[in-house]
């Protein structure tokens, strides 16, 4: 059964997987979304969650220069810098070197998703999505890393 | 204001989803446009079954809600809120959502967990999201539109006593939806189909 992800569901509940702190850095310019997102992650099982949030790739790359993170995901559709250029710019300047990925976009193309893992994605969720996929697709990559 | 928002999506999007597919496969930009038409689609790319599952889609993952689509709904609150989505590339034209401002604010809390009692940036950047989303899953469901249209950042527009023209539209979906009490609209505009 898919789980919902927001509906008035609460924030933080534990999922009890014992896992360490886990930083993930939210990048999309809906800050509505970025919270959906927080929510997915926390529903997902990562109670032990540090957020970081940047509206646009750009803003991405300046978190990425100052704090470590574990996990990135990203939206693709954004202004001033897109997230698959975003994905380019972290190979190409060496930042957040082995953290895994995940794009979660409303592009469903197969054309997009091989766009995105050519650029470096591990992971593609498409919008709408529920919290069970953000576990299902999300939790082995951050178990790995 | 629709050419304005087609013609992001255009520049802003397509174009460069485009270039880079060309780009990859080592073809011109006009090779790549050309192998794809929608012309001969055109009653696939217009089912009216194809929105109202992706109305569906959206409000049951992202909002947990079931809305239907009614026959004869009009939004006519005197304050709404309206967002629009332009499509670029083999299909041009534009996702419009409409609701009253009371309805937004509905759904802008079920989206956050928060209470409005304005239209303020949330809500606007809430119905954004939602006329994105029901954009993306509405081309989604043609994948030939999927892999060659590309969505502009979403535009919102809140107020009183105004009306979206558009002319002679090549095809165009307009349904209205009603969960609970609440009901909103949403038109699918085609003005270019190549």
């Amino acid at each position: 059964m898919d789980l919902m992800v927001p509906a008035g569901a609460p924030i933080g509940k534990k999922g009890g997987l014992g896992m360490s702190e886990i930083r993930a850095l939210i990048v999309d310019d809906s800050s509505v979304m970025r919270k959906i997102v927080e929510r997915a992650l926390r529903q997902a099982g990562l109670d032990a969650l540090v957020v970081h949030e940047a509206g646009s790739g750009a803003e991405g790359l300046e978190v990425l220069k100052s704090k470590p993170v574990d996990l990135i995901l990203s939206d693709i559709n954004m202004p001033t810098m897109d997230g698959l250029e975003f994905l380019r710019q972290i190979r190409a300047q060496n930042l957040a070197e082995g953290v895994p990925v995940v794009m979660i976009t409303t592009e469903s193309s197969e054309e997009h998703v091989k766009q995105a893992i050519q650029a470096g994605a591990q992971g593609y969720i498409r919008k709408p999505f529920t919290a069970e996929q953000v576990k299902e697709r999300v939790l082995p990559l951050v178990r790995k890393a | 204001m629709l050419n304005g928002v087609r013609a992001a999506a255009i520049a802003g999007r397509a174009g460069v989803a485009v270039q880079r597919v060309a780009k990859q496969c080592g073809a011109d930009e006009r090779e790549q446009t050309m192998a794809v038409s929608l012309r001969e689609s055109v009653e696939r790319v217009s089912d009216p079954r194809n929105l109202d599952a992706s109305v569906e889609e959206v409000f049951r993952l992202m909002l947990g809600i079931e809305c239907k689509r009614e026959a004869g709904l009009v939004v006519a609150d005197q304050e709404s809120v309206t967002a629009v989505v332009g499509f670029g590339g083999l299909l041009s034209g534009a996702c419009v959502f409409r609701s009253g401002a009371g309805t937004a604010m509905k759904i802008a809390a079920q989206m956050t967990g928060m209470e409005f009692d304005v239209i303020d940036d949330t809500v606007k950047d809430g119905i954004g999201e939602i006329c994105n989303m029901l954009a993306g899953a509405w081309k989604g469901k043609v994948p030939e539109l999927a892999a060659n249209c590309g969505l502009s950042v979403p535009a919102v527009i809140t107020g009183r006593d105004y009306n979206l023209h558009v002319q002679a539209p090549e095809f165009q979906l307009h349904h209205g939806y009603r969960f609970g009490e609440e009901i909103f609209e949403v038109t699918i505009v085609c003005d270019g189909l190549q």
